[in-house]
């Protein structure tokens, strides 16, 4: 019996490695096609994907930003208030949306929206034999479909988190100022002293991540799902399990590394100071 | 190179999948010019064959050589190269539903040659006459029928003018007067284009109509390769049992719940 449970943990781990190292022979094979093979007829491809990847997940970034900005003002005032300084209400949902919910739930956000859509597309394409169709005629599926993918995410996730960021600041502002009283010149003030470039460019920088992330987890789910619809199906929620997964680990060490340097650069710089 | 050499040639194949075991040891040749049909019950391996052939598949142990290159242990490179020189008609069609059928049948043009856009079209919309489907290179997949769609996927296979084509199941799901179109389109590509023919099905009408030499293939054997008159006379009951479209008696204990040990 034990030996059963050993060879199970045994398989499980093995199965695990060759699943890790074939996703990483697939990112390299992303990256080689990006350094090689990168002409007009990717470029075209781009598109009609951007229209979909980027502009139509606009609605659902700007939704889930407004509304988190706006429960930040809700859920901190009170406290802020007992020690007399919710003026600075500003500084802390802006810096709260920038660096971190701003870039984490617009990557959220597109894994499931963006994520489960490409994994169910070259899923498809795998079980109905359409990646075969583009290998025996001498066209890298690779190439033809996860690059141009891959760069709309890149370029896109980005971007996004923008968006996420104003209207996070705006619907905080709304809430603050309109539906709590807060007086504006104040609150703009600390807005302004608290969210530096640093933490604006930290946001968007790992918002980059996200988006390969996202884009190789989800292509790789649906280059390597199993048979029929229910490999599709599953291969569309693991797609987002990890890339969800991914997303947040990458976050905490990305946030490590950068307040690191953040200090060795400028030393602490407080929200309550100033 | 000369005409006599065999195109494609198996060398002792082994391929399995997990446990199971698919092909058991295949030596097989395929002559220039001529019309192979490989059949054989479902899971015997017959589209693992062909997908050898294209490398899609790599051999557990064996080799595959065709046109005396050696297929399984080339490059990525060459391996683009020969996949030229192969049209593959897959099972399902296998069109690209996001591009029109004109697009489908023009995606290979664009992909290997440095054609212009008109005479990349008009020679999509000749490959689609050929299989009698002009005027409708503006739909999508979606919006054609089954057998419409191995149609154009066979008009998107000779696209780039093979000197090969591998057809997997042509006829499976179809009604069969749509079947005899696609035998019939069979014959004609291989008199009109002079290209090598390997048919993959289970359908022993297709067989009997297209094949110039018939090899069955069981438990991942060979169990029969010759014409296909001599397969009528054959002796081996696996063989008869096939071609006659007849259960084993094992096969119909299985229906009336006698256990079997096999099913």
């Amino acid at each position: 019996m034990p030996s059963a449970v050993v060879e199970h943990v045994g398989k499980s781990v093995l199965s695990a490695l060759e699943a890790f190292g074939a996703f990483w022979r697939f990112a390299g094979s992303v990256f080689l096609w990006l350094y090689t093979g990168l002409g007009k007829k990717t470029l075209r491809l781009m598109p009609p994907l951007m229209f979909e990847i980027g502009v139509k997940s606009i609605p659902v970034v700007a939704v889930t930003g407004a509304f988190i900005g706006m429960v930040l003002a809700v859920e901190m005032y009170n406290q802020f208030r007992s020690i007399g300084q919710e003026n600075r209400l500003g500084a802390i949902i802006g810096v709260s949306v920038v660096k971190q919910i701003g870039p984490v739930l617009a990557a959220v956000m597109l894994a499931g929206r963006v994520g489960g859509a490409l994994t169910a597309e070259l899923g498809t394409m795998n079980v109905t034999e359409q990646l075969d169709a583009l290998r025996v005629m001498g066209a890298d599926p690779v190439r033809h479909l996860v690059v141009p993918r891959f760069l709309a995410c890149v370029m896109l996730t980005p971007i996004l988190t923008i968006f996420s960021d104003i209207l996070g600041i705006v619907g905080g502002w709304v809430v603050a100022v309109y539906g709590l009283g807060i007086p504006h010149g104040p609150y703009w003030e600390h807005a302004e002293n608290g969210i530096g470039n640093w933490a604006v460019l930290e946001g968007v920088i790992k918002s980059i991540f996200f988006g390969g992330a996202i884009a190789l987890i989800s292509c790789f789910k649906g280059f390597t799902c199993g048979a029929g619809a229910s490999g599709v199906g599953r291969a569309c929620t693991e797609s987002f399990v990890y890339s969800f997964i991914a997303i947040i680990v990458f976050n905490f060490f990305f946030a490590r590394i950068a307040s690191e340097w953040y200090v060795a650069l400028y030393g602490i710089r407080s929200i309550f100071g100033g | 190179m000369s005409e006599d050499t065999p195109i494609i040639q198996f060398k002792d194949v082994h391929k399995s999948f997990g446990r199971l075991i698919v092909l058991n040891g295949v030596t097989l040749n395929v002559e220039r010019g001529k019309c192979l049909v490989i059949i054989g019950a479902s899971g015997t391996g017959k589209s693992v064959l062909l997908k050898h052939i294209v490398g899609l598949l790599k051999p557990d142990a064996g080799e595959i050589w065709f046109d005396n290159q050696r297929v399984d242990t080339l490059d990525v490179r060459r391996l683009m190269d020969l996949r030229r020189r192969i049209g593959f008609l897959f099972q399902m069609g296998a069109l690209f539903d996001s591009l029109t059928v004109l697009d489908n049948v023009a995606f290979p043009l664009v992909e290997h040659t440095r054609k212009s856009e008109e005479e990349i079209r008009q020679i999509a919309e000749a490959k689609l006459r050929m299989v009698g489907l002009a005027n409708i290179g503006a739909k999508m997949p979606a919006e054609l029928s089954g057998g419409q769609k191995k149609r154009v996927a066979l008009a998107r296979a000779i696209a780039l003018n093979p000197e090969v084509i591998l057809y997997d199941e042509p006829t499976t799901g179809l009604d069969p007067v749509r079947s005899d179109v696609i035998n019939e389109l069979i014959i004609k590509l291989q008199r009109e284009l002079r290209v090598t023919s390997i048919v993959v099905t289970h359908d022993m009408h297709s067989a009997f109509k297209v094949a110039d030499r018939i090899v069955m293939l069981h438990e991942g054997k060979i169990a029969y390769d010759g014409s296909p008159h001599a397969i009528l006379e054959s002796n081996n009951p696996v063989v008869r049992r096939f071609v006659m479209g007849e259960a084993s008696e094992q096969e119909l204990a299985s229906l009336n719940g006698r256990p079997t040990g096999d099913f």
